[in-house]
């Protein structure tokens, strides 16, 4: 069956995607986890029919592509918030005081750790480390990070998201709003982020442009 | 410290508003190794390089690197996978390099695949590094619209093409065959070994597959020569490394550093000492894998073996600083907790000892530890870990399971009073 067919029903650019991705690697299964971030930014989670049709697309089984999918905690296989905020709770962060931000982000949004809020603006997770040791406590939201987030700085962070409500989340502008110590020097400033609670990867479709 | 050359942060630190783009990187000397190597070197020149070099991997297992290219089969196609998928705990460096120098990468990768004989190279950057992707891609493209990648590369003949691949965010796939796994549209379970990856890797051919930084040092290494690079840092362990401070260190962040500076150097002159110049209470000198150290190393040095004869490892940098106000035990269990979700699940003394442990560490924070814990958790660590040897004696495909040991061996050695303090009715004495 056609790619066209298979996904009819998604986007015309991220068909185009797709059919790219399907072809650029020696064997079509690899095409899978990045078909799965496809399929979420699709369908806003993923889908037991959007599963089937990555299955379709790679020439894996059904349950083979729910394993996939099960195994990794980027694929979610529930609805998940507008903004979803990754606190990282790992050892340096935890050091630096990591559970309090949790909290303050979890009271601040009335979302506890692990569910979605009712009015679907926020998911609240806390997660394994990020790789943001050196500007601990770090938070991500729809991946893009800010680094040294005080307690009160991530709780402010939600409220900017929920009255701003940006299309785009741009992780230079949040850095500089809400943000502390960081690993390392950032460099130049950058306007690109994520349009969805998926890692925001131009080959992916998940990549916006702030507009100045 | 002796001068170094500044391999790895040069660029970037002499040109942070740009230390990412290709004319920066041209206009300091980028890929005018790979044009004279191209042109004048045979891939096994490269290869010799290398071993010269005897520079070991830097993800977490120092395996020398030219010879882990040496155990190459004889078949094709063969595949170059670069290893982005930083994850163990405290470990920040290769997010730097991928989005401070990423040109400086693609140029150790074309290097490399010519040196290996690959046509085919991919980067696998974790999920969670959607900017350091963004610009490994936008490198890549550059990249190709010069003619450092695709089709004939300068006009040598060599052909290669280059993908970036995101991961799903599963720690265990920084261990090489769960990655190969994951690359494979899989779940990312390790697997047994052997075969070795450069005998069956990805699509059962022959792989290689290296950490970023390890790559990120051939155009230096190919440039100055193998001899010039075994010539900084120690006699075991050679060149520069990047180390990752965090924790309650004054200046956390990534360091360029020769080996063979001691641990006293690396955390007060480099790190700028402990946070409210408190006492240093331990630190974990290579990322949440590697037993503790305390203030009696502190004048050990930082190479591979003097670490391993002190009981622990270099492993992927990362130095985690934990100063005297720390609860050890609050602390390792964070650490365990890491390694219980991470855990894969194929092998039953990680899934179920990770798991149990976590939960024992648990009730101990909460204060309702029973005298009898104690033993457990050594007995539990014991079946995941049989001795507690260091190196660990393996009852699994992977090192995850083993790593999960690690602090719990630490505070038992270190702070066994501390431990036993947390459990009511085993000694009435609270802890500091």
């Amino acid at each position: 069956m056609s790619v066209a067919t298979v996904i009819s029903d998604w986007s015309a650019p991220n068909q185009e995607r797709a059919r790219t991705l399907l072809e650029a690697y020696p064997e079509r299964r690899s095409a899978a986890m990045p078909l799965l971030y496809l399929a979420s930014l699709e369908h806003g989670h993923l889908t037991p029919a959007a599963m089937a049709q990555v299955a379709e697309l790679t020439g894996l089984t059904s349950a083979q592509v729910q394993s996939v999918a099960s195994f990794y905690t980027m694929y979610k296989r529930d609805h998940v918030g507008r903004y979803l905020i990754s606190v990282c709770t790992s050892i340096s962060c935890f050091l630096m005081g990591a559970d309090d931000v949790l909290e303050a982000i979890e009271e601040e949004t009335g979302t506890p750790d692990g569910t979605t809020s009712s009015d679907g603006t926020f998911s609240v997770e806390h997660v394994e480390c990020i790789g943001a040791c050196g500007g601990a406590p770090a938070v991500q939201v729809n991946y893009e990070l800010v680094e040294g987030v005080a307690p009160e700085r991530g709780a402010t962070l939600c409220r900017w998201l929920r009255e701003s409500s940006p299309e785009v989340v741009v992780t230079d502008e949040m850095q500089k709003y809400f943000g502390g110590v960081r690993s390392f020097d950032w460099g130049i400033t950058e306007t690109v982020g994520a349009i969805a609670p998926v890692p925001a990867f131009g080959p992916y479709g998940s990549t916006g442009e702030e507009s100045a | 410290m002796t001068s170094f050359p500044m391999i790895l942060t040069e660029r970037m630190t002499a040109h942070p508003a740009d230390s990412h783009l290709l004319d920066r990187y041209e206009a300091t000397g980028g890929y005018e190794t790979l044009r004279q190597a191209l042109l004048s070197m045979k891939p096994e020149e490269i290869v010799e390089q290398v071993k010269a070099a005897n520079i070991q991997g830097r993800g977490g297992a120092a395996f020398p690197a030219g010879i882990k290219w040496g155990f190459l089969a004889p078949i094709e196609p063969r595949y170059l996978v670069i290893n982005g998928d930083e994850s163990e705990p405290g470990t920040f460096k290769d997010r730097q390099l991928l989005e401070r120098d990423p040109h400086q990468l693609i140029e150790g990768v074309v290097l490399t695949s010519f040196a290996i004989g690959a046509n085919h190279a991919f980067i696998y950057i974790r999920g969670e590094y959607p900017k350091p992707a963004r610009r490994v891609q936008q490198a890549v493209e550059a990249a190709y619209a010069k003619g450092y990648l695709g089709q004939n590369i300068l006009g040598s003949g060599f052909d290669l093409d280059v993908m970036v691949h995101l991961g799903g965010g599963a720690y265990i796939c920084g261990e090489e065959t769960a990655l190969l796994n994951s690359l494979e549209g899989l779940r990312g379970e390790p697997r047994l070994k052997p075969p070795f990856p450069a005998v069956e890797g990805l699509y059962a051919k022959p792989t290689i597959v290296n950490n970023v930084e390890t790559i990120s040092n051939i155009p230096w290494i190919v440039a100055n020569g193998g001899d010039a690079y075994a010539a900084i840092g120690d006699v075991d362990s050679v060149g520069t490394r990047l180390f990752s401070l965090s924790g309650h260190v004054k200046k956390p962040g990534n360091v360029e550093v020769p080996m063979g500076l001691t641990w006293r150097e690396l955390i007060y002159d480099i790190g700028g000492g402990i946070r409210d110049d408190n006492e240093l209470k331990a630190w974990v000198p290579g990322g949440a894998s590697a037993p503790w150290f305390v203030a009696e190393h502190l004048d050990t040095k930082v190479t591979k073996d003097d670490c391993a004869k002190a009981g622990s490892m270099l492993g992927s940098g990362a130095v985690i600083v934990m100063d005297e106000t720390t609860n050890v035990v609050a602390a390792a269990h964070r650490i365990v907790k890491f390694f219980s979700h991470e855990s894969c699940g194929q092998c039953t003394p990680c899934r179920e000892g990770t798991t149990w442990l976590e939960r024992i560490l648990w009730r101990l924070l909460n204060r309702a530890g029973r005298p009898s814990d104690i033993d457990l958790l050594l007995d539990v660590c014991d079946g995941i870990s049989p001795g507690l040897a260091w190196p660990p004696r393996m009852t699994t495909i992977c090192p995850l399971g083993p790593s999960a040991v690690s602090p719990i061996t630490s505070i038992m050695t270190h702070f066994r009073e501390e431990v036993e303090s947390m459990i009511p009715g085993l000694q009435e004495v609270a802890s500091a």
